[in-house]
């Protein structure tokens, strides 16, 4: 990638009418993803938006950069090979849970596991919009819609746990309700050398609204939610007055008052303490937004490249000449 | 000594005998001394199956002659077989009156019993001539003075019964010392016992010289030029790599494992400098998908599978089709359906390649002939679809894959044209740039890859609007853009040879063959002409087809369509052309043998 310039939002809007419903989550995605993509400097040209199919699958029409709509849940495979040729292009992949849980669950294993360096955004709104309202891989039990109308009983698919499971190398999760928390987290997304994956709670407001409201309502959710914050104590409550301490393999909510030293200090380059988080459900303690996990390892363009460099240091740009002259052969006169 | 034209030998033992190693040198030693031939490796599915049994035998069949030859050949007139596993395996495929070399060692009560046979079968063979000799044992003899462990020793007894037949059609040595020399530059104790056991094979039938007659076969009238053996596996991603450099871009493969086409890979993956990326897939959409996104940014893309695989990429191949992106598919055909017959051949896939698509979704579709047409054959599939910025599917198959035969290595530069890629330029942004505009000649829209400033764009499986590529569902539209992307792949056939006539071009029955049945079909016709005459036409260029096809195919009151299927091309003249052909069909995953084609056409004109 090229110097870092100075950008806007703008740069990154495209002249194609936004085809979302009214309301729908996706708006403030786009706009946050926009803000982020702008703030990171590089240009248009240099970006390439990939995603599969499903309502957010839509997004990269609404950016001014390359992007490509492809078939549902095969994005990440379709990034790899943008990637591939092109490694100096910052690469966003749109998924959705029903494309990247469901029918793309093993492309995004696998570019998770590879850890090449492109940035994901999975919206998950926990149904099949464009199909018009099944319930998907993230629905709770017993989630009545078109197709279970005697309630799913599928378990449901918690993104964290199947990011963790892969060995992503970051993991973070934001809400649509609130512009500023996604801007940075992608903005640490998108300086993250490997792959990042990033789940927004996005409402779905047709076939599904409501459905992440405690986490993300302005009026509850601090008492749902816990931000993380890097060497930051875990803190959380509308009046910051809860906390977390490590109690076994567990974290146990306490009062902040008198517990100030146990208090658990975040730090997502512990693998061990991003599996205990990718567990918090808003159930058994708040849901933890914000970067659950952050290591560094080696990006597969490194190991992709380097292999290339070595052979061509050891052998020399190669000539197909030779090579139709190697081994046996012999004249005929 | 008796001079003769030509000899299939075939070599048969263990799957873990190297009975590979052994045709292939057979095969490279006769290339050497001037012979023309073709070779075809048989190997069982299974990497190791039970020794001794019928399901693990192994075989390699070399047809080498002073003629031409085009097919690894009917029948063979000199079988090795390693084991009675092996023998029992071939014995219904040999010449009457046929050579059998038989390792007398493996030929015991347990050796019987793990082939299925209730008792010693040499004595119960008639009307061949069977030359038995205790292999194992005499390597062992020849190596008793070598520093190697017993089992070492007898490893080497490939190369003592290799030995024996090289002194049956007096065949230099030196070839196969020279590489033993090379192979096993590592282990001088290898390079002296295999070197041993080889001349030591030569001499014992030297000695036994009353029970075999030694054949000369001289070399064969060939074209001047180098030489080289390639299989089609190989020549195709050689053919890949030059059209890569041709057109300067990188090759780009993405990939999944399965037989036969991971050969490909294996090659490709070795060639890293280049300028050729290959990557090894989490499954077949993966592997197509990756190959549209390196395409999407700028490479000759590439996909590798066979009939199962392609299967499982036909959402991609669609979505490649409607990006209008550069993007070769190479189907190396397998038995099918489903599963079918991994290690066998056949040409089944052409339904599938034509209409295996949802919608409206023409795709350039082409079959090479030969193993070293591959090479040929993949640099006209990157020609096309980098010119014509539409999708490729490339037909090879099982036969042609792993069958070698000499190539006269071409004259890279005089022989073929400088491809012409699509890429935009400044002038594209004239009027504002349009990433569906046209090309008027061929109706191919430019390629404006990542990266190029100004030429943002988005792309994606919904119907283009015209030109702008915006998404557009107006009724007009969509139609306009079906017969744009059809006539796009129509207008190729301004662009490729036209169909040319072989065999008798003035008789009244015409013989078509496709893909890998050229060999033998060409062997027949050329047979038949001796007393019943008939015109072949072999199509290399399934769709569109050559322009002057429909006026060759109606000059002819006969027709008769050869194929390794129940059909399929036969059904795609027939209704593109309101003809009348017939079809000649077999599905046993073997190719055609000359002398079944020569029996079906004989009747088929003498009957009327």
């Amino acid at each position: 990638m090229t110097e870092k310039i100075k950008l806007s939002k703008k740069d990154f809007m495209s002249d194609q009418e936004i085809k979302w419903c009214p309301g729908c989550g996706d708006y403030a995605i786009l706009a946050a993803a926009q803000m982020a993509m702008a703030n990171a400097g590089v240009p248009p040209h240099e970006v390439c938006v990939i995603s599969g199919i499903g309502c957010s699958s839509r997004f990269p029409y609404y950016v001014n950069s390359f992007g490509m709509h492809s078939i549902h849940g095969r994005a990440p495979a379709v990034a790899t090979g943008v990637k591939l040729q092109n490694p100096n292009l910052s690469v966003w992949i749109i998924t959705g849970d029903g494309d990247g849980l469901s029918i793309g669950g093993n492309h995004l294993a696998h570019i998770l596991r590879r850890n090449l360096d492109v940035n994901i955004i999975l919206f998950n709104n926990e149904i099949y919009g464009l199909t018009k309202g099944q319930y998907s891989p993230t629905s709770r039990q017993g989630t009545k819609t078109k197709s279970t109308p005697l309630g799913s009983i599928d378990r449901t698919f918690t993104p964290a746990k199947f990011a963790m499971g892969a060995g992503a190398t970051f993991f973070a999760r934001t809400i649509d309700t609130d512009p500023k928390h996604m801007i940075e987290v992608f903005a640490k997304a998108s300086a993250h050398k490997g792959t990042s994956i990033v789940e927004v709670f996005q409402n779905c407001i047709i076939f599904n609204d409501k459905i992440h409201d405690e986490f993300t309502n302005r009026s509850v959710r601090d008492d749902h939610t816990v931000r993380l914050e890097e060497g930051k104590p875990m803190i959380f409550g509308k009046d910051n007055n809860r906390g977390l301490i490590q109690d076994g393999f567990h974290f146990k909510e306490v009062e902040v008052s008198g517990n100030e030293d146990k208090l658990f200090i975040h730090d997502p380059t512990d693998e061990c303490l991003a599996q205990i988080l990718a567990n918090l459900d808003g159930v058994n303690g708040p849901m933890p937004l914000g970067v659950l996990k952050r290591i560094e390892v080696n990006t597969y363009e490194d190991g992709f490249f380097s292999q290339i460099d070595d052979q061509l240091d050891k052998k020399g740009k190669g000539d197909i000449k030779k090579l139709l002259m190697s081994g046996n052969t012999w004249e005929v006169n | 000594m008796k001079d003769i034209e030509q000899i299939v030998v075939r070599f048969s033992g263990d799957s873990g005998d190297g009975m590979q190693i052994t045709g292939t040198q057979f095969s490279n030693t006769a290339a050497q001394m001037g012979n023309d031939l073709a070779t075809f490796p048989d190997f069982p599915a299974e990497i190791r199956a039970p020794q001794g049994t019928v399901a693990g035998v192994s075989g390699f069949q070399v047809h080498f002659g002073s003629i031409e030859i085009t097919t690894p050949g009917d029948e063979p007139h000199v079988l090795v077989a390693m084991n009675p596993a092996a023998l029992k395996a071939n014995i219904k495929d040999l010449k009457a009156g046929a050579t059998i070399i038989v390792n007398e060692d493996a030929f015991t009560d347990l050796g019987f019993k793990k082939a299925g046979y209730l008792r010693n079968p040499l004595e119960d063979i008639e009307g061949f001539n069977i030359i038995s000799a205790k292999i194992t044992e005499q390597t062992k003899e020849a190596l008793k003075d070598l520093d190697l462990d017993t089992k070492g020793k007898a490893r080497c007894k490939n190369f003592y019964a290799l030995g024996m037949t090289y002194f049956m059609f007096a065949r230099d040595l030196e070839p196969t010392l020279k590489w033993i020399k090379e192979k096993f530059a590592k282990s001088p104790i290898l390079q002296e016992a295999n070197s041993i056991a080889l001349k030591s094979g030569y001499n014992f039938a030297d000695t036994i010289n009353a029970s075999a007659e030694v054949y000369n076969i001289v070399p064969a009238k060939i074209e001047k030029g180098t030489y080289r053996q390639i299989s089609g596996n190989i020549a195709l991603s050689w053919g890949f790599i030059f059209a890569a450099q041709n057109a300067g871009l990188d090759l780009f493969l993405g990939s999944y494992p399965i037989t036969p086409a991971s050969d490909i890979l294996h090659e490709l993956s070795k060639h890293k400098n280049y300028g050729v990326k290959t990557f090894q897939a989490e499954d077949e959409i993966a592997a197509i998908c990756s190959s549209i996104g390196a395409s999407f940014a700028g490479a000759l893309s590439i996909t590798t599978s066979s009939g199962p695989g392609i299967a499982l990429k036909s959402e991609g191949l669609n979505l490649a089709v409607m990006l209008e992106i550069p993007l070769v598919v190479i189907d190396v055909q397998r038995g099918g359906p489903s599963t079918g017959l991994p290690t066998k051949t056949e040409q089944a896939d052409l339904n599938m390649a034509m209409f295996g698509r949802n919608g409206e979704s023409p795709m350039i579709i082409l079959a090479a002939k030969s193993p070293s047409d591959c090479f040929h054959m993949a640099f006209e599939a990157a020609r096309l679809s980098l010119e014509h910025m539409t999708p490729v599917m490339l037909l090879t198959d099982g036969y042609i894959a792993n069958g070698a035969t000499p190539w006269k290595i071409p004259d890279l530069d005089g022989d073929y044209p400088k491809i012409k890629t699509r890429f935009v330029d400044q002038t594209d942004l004239t009027d504002g740039f349009k990433p569906y505009k046209r090309d008027l000649e061929t109706l191919a829209r430019k390629w404006a890859t990542p990266g190029m400033k100004g030429f943002e764009h988005r792309v994606g499986g919904l119907e283009k609007e015209n030109e702008t590529g915006n998404v557009s569902y107006d009724p007009d539209n969509h139609e306009l853009m079906i017969k744009l992307r059809e006539e796009k792949v129509a207008k190729v056939a301004n662009f490729i040879p036209e169909q040319v006539i072989e065999g008798n071009a003035k008789a009244d029955t015409l013989v078509v063959s496709w893909g890998g049945t050229y060999g033998s079909v060409h062997q027949a016709v050329k047979e038949m002409n001796y007393q019943h005459p008939c015109a072949h036409v072999h199509i290399q260029y399934l769709n569109p087809f050559p322009k002057n096809l429909e006026k060759v195919l109606r000059s002819y009151s006969k027709i008769v369509v050869c194929e390794l299927n129940r059909g399929q091309l036969k059904d795609l003249l027939n209704s593109k052309f309101s003809l009348n052909a017939k079809g000649y069909n077999k599905v046993q995953g073997k190719p055609f043998k000359v002398r079944e084609l020569v029996q079906m056409l004989t009747k088929e004109i003498t009957l009327g």
